[in-house]
């Protein structure tokens, strides 16, 4: 029995954003069940961009109620009892996630001049099988994408606005698990795709085991699962502070117990020693998807850590906090360092992103590191920044594209036959993309820049936020590692736009002369050689000889396939965020300023 | 007054000693006349065969099983303690399981439509 149950008040007006986005899952699953074939796309696709851009008006609503006029909330931020606590700050996370998730989702949506999304006619297909062509040629589809989609974001709006720990768990799975699906979908390279999810999905659930294992731990310490918590239910740091908690004396079972849920919760943001999963991950994922969740899942992840540490840290005995913060900065550095320097001799570029996804990471547990007011605002503004460069870069990886050249054509580099293949993620494979396509290498060296932080892109504005919120927490010689760490990441990002921008694409190499390559071929070391390896390396059996015998054997080139329209708009407007950002930072810190008004 | 905790502790050792005493009785005294029936697994899914080369075909129903079974798990395990505290949540409880049933009809009605339980 439940001595006395009173219902819980209900807000559906506040819960509006998170519940329309959940709902458009539930809707596209029926959509799934009742639209005919022909259809069904475009409805899936109509539906989640309209719930989303919904929930950011949603968002905008309620910002004005919850953030007041002068100086004083304009209304409660607890709701259904403090499982869900949407504070400014939470409100602007799910913001910066539903805008992401709506930029993520149009590079998802778009099929480019291929014709063919990113996705797996069946994806529970053996790879390799005559059933998966016999799906592809049936010209089945996997649209079950889009509600994953819709249930991911909604997991992650609700995983950065709630105060309980038990509810934070339950998000962190809705967040997680649409996501192992999502990996396993991908078109191309089904195997690592599927290599991707299995070694997510392992991993992931290993850290959830963690994370609730260290809520239980909390919870026989204090009796409760609610951080803050209110009057008539006080969280944990008041029965800690008041000495009311059942087991009070043991404060090693509450840090443990914290310890754990942060394992939770740095494995999800990718954080050194628990990003181990995300190059696998990045690399064979669909990259639409690897956008989305590089982007998204960041800042959920980063605004629960954040709620779980600011909490604490902040309420709980001094010693207790010191040793938490402790333990934020050793990982801070560890994952800048991991991130930038085994960053620096990737040769894929879904990994380097990937790297350059877990130092950003660090980048982040700089500012968080240095507890104060002045972190936060940091961190919004770094997740706006990272993100919109994320989505861009990964939504330009998509457009750059391996074509089969019909044998008997000498070079093909500019005839349209040819089937297009995935993407061509090899380093090699991007020398001279600048001249291909301007525009778009462009959009990926300014989106490169932001994230090495040069100025006049947003990743200055962010960086420079982040470092001096560690200076503001008296945590200076943090800062200085972080500046040096990111001097060392510029130097992979800069590696990049030199291939795309100034070195000649692989092809012409190749026709340079038999002379040269075979002299190139005897050292092994030259550039030549390797672009040889890689850009015939759709052909298992092919190698090196693809060059020599280019009439008999089909070889692939590059090519840059064109968007159709909706992964060009989500580079756009990420590549004149990136640039705004950069130089008009000011509205955008004005908002993250009011955002952390009333924390947490 | 001893230790409210001695009676668990002491059931505790009866079921490890009933389950490993059964274990190891008829491990040692057991008759031991294995045919091929006997070594396959037990209601544990697919045949633990290795995969045709170059892929093949496999037995799906399993997994539509195991995936309905989930679906109709989960809403058991909810109405369980909603039916043993029915009175005490009152009208908020009725609603919040009608909703809760009306969602997780909805991956049903998924598999349905999908052609689930079309297996022959």
């Amino acid at each position: 029995m439940i001595p006395d149950f009173t219902a819980p008040l209900i807000d559906w007006a506040a819960l509006a954003p998170l519940l329309v986005v959940l709902g458009a899952g539930v809707v596209g699953v029926l959509v799934e069940a009742f639209v005919p074939d022909a259809v069904r796309r475009a409805t899936q696709i109509t539906l989640a961009l309209a719930a989303l851009a919904a929930t950011v008006v949603l968002i905008v609503l309620r910002w004005g109620l919850i953030v007041g006029s002068d100086g004083a909330p304009g209304v409660s931020d607890v709701l259904v009892g403090g499982t869900v606590m949407v504070t400014p700050f939470a409100l602007a996370l799910q913001g910066t996630i539903v805008v992401l998730a709506f930029l993520g989702a149009l590079v998802v949506a778009d099929r480019t001049s291929s014709g063919q999304d990113a996705f797996a006619p069946t994806a529970a297909a053996v790879p390799g099988t005559s059933y998966e062509d016999l799906a592809r040629r049936a010209g089945l589809q996997q649209t079950e994408v889009y509600p994953l989609l819709m249930f991911a974001t909604g997991g992650m709006m609700l995983f950065v606005a709630t105060d309980d720990l038990l509810m934070m768990f339950v998000a962190l799975e809705v967040l997680s698990l649409p996501l192992y699906v999502l990996c396993a979908t991908a078109r191309r390279r089904r195997l690592l795709s599927q290599e991707a999810a299995a070694k997510y999905f392992l991993l992931g659930a290993f850290a959830s085991a963690l994370f609730i294992f260290g809520v239980a731990l909390i919870y026989g310490f204090a009796g409760t699962v609610r951080l803050i918590g209110d009057e008539d239910k006080p969280g944990v740091i008041r029965r800690v502070l008041s000495g009311d908690a059942p087991l009070d004396g043991m404060t090693v079972l509450v840090v443990a117990g914290i310890l754990l849920v942060l394992v939770g919760l740095l494995f999800k943001l990718g954080a050194v020693p628990f990003h181990a999963w995300t190059p696998d991950v990045y690399a064979g994922a669909p990259t639409p998807i690897t956008g989305f969740m590089a982007a998204c899942t960041k800042v959920a992840a980063v605004g629960a850590l954040v709620k779980v540490l600011y909490t604490l840290v902040v309420g709980l005995p001094p010693e207790v906090g010191e040793q938490l913060r402790t333990v934020v900065i050793v990982v801070a550095i560890l994952t800048m360092a991991l991130g930038t320097v085994v960053g620096a001799v990737q040769t894929d570029i879904k990994r380097l992103l990937a790297y350059s996804s877990i130092a950003h990471a660090g980048f982040l547990l700089v500012a968080v590191a240095g507890i104060n007011l002045e972190s936060l605002r940091a961190v919004l503004f770094y997740m706006v920044a990272y993100g919109v460069a994320t989505v861009g870069a990964f939504g330009v990886v998509t457009l750059v594209r391996e074509r089969t050249v019909v044998p008997g054509r000498a070079d093909g580099a500019d005839g349209e036959d040819g089937v297009v293949l995935g993407e061509a993620t090899h380093l090699s494979q991007w020398a001279g993309l600048g001249r291909r396509a301007p525009w778009l290498t462009a959009a990926f060296a300014l989106f490169l820049l932001s994230m090495a932080g040069i100025p006049l892109t947003a990743g200055f504005v962010a960086k420079f936020g982040a470092f001096g919120a560690a200076v503001a927490g008296d945590l200076w010689w943090l800062a200085v590692v972080g500046v040096l760490a990111s001097v060392v990441a510029v130097f992979f990002y800069v590696r990049v736009i030199v291939l795309m921008m100034f070195t000649p694409p692989a092809e012409e190499q190749l026709l340079a002369g038999a002379e040269a390559r075979a002299q190139e071929a005897a050292t092994g070391t030259g550039d030549e050689a390797e672009a040889a390896e890689a850009s015939s390396g759709a052909e298992p059996a092919g190698g090196g000889v693809a060059t020599e015998t280019r009439t008999e054997v089909a070889r692939t080139v590059v090519t840059v396939v064109g968007s159709r329209g909706p992964a060009a708009v989500a580079i756009a407007v990420c590549a004149v965020a990136t640039l705004v950002l950069g130089v008009f930072p000011g509205p955008v810190l004005e908002l993250a300023g009011e955002a952390i008004k009333f924390v947490p | 007054m001893t230790n409210p905790y001695v009676p668990v502790l002491v059931l505790m050792a009866v079921a490890a000693v009933l389950a490993l005493g059964g274990v190891a009785a008829s491990a040692v005294i057991g008759p031991k006349r294995y045919n091929r029936a006997k070594l396959d697994a037990y209601e544990c899914g697919i045949e633990p065969t290795p995969h045709a080369t170059g892929g093949g075909r496999l037995p799906i129903k399993y997994y539509l099983v195991a995936m309905t079974f989930i679906v109709f798990d989960i809403e058991v395990v909810f109405l369980y303690p909603w039916a043993v505290d029915f009175t005490t949540l009152a009208t908020f409880g009725l609603v919040a399981m009608l909703g809760f049933l009306a969602l997780i009809t909805v991956p049903f009605v998924y598999e349905w439509r999908r052609g689930g339980f079309d297996w022959v």
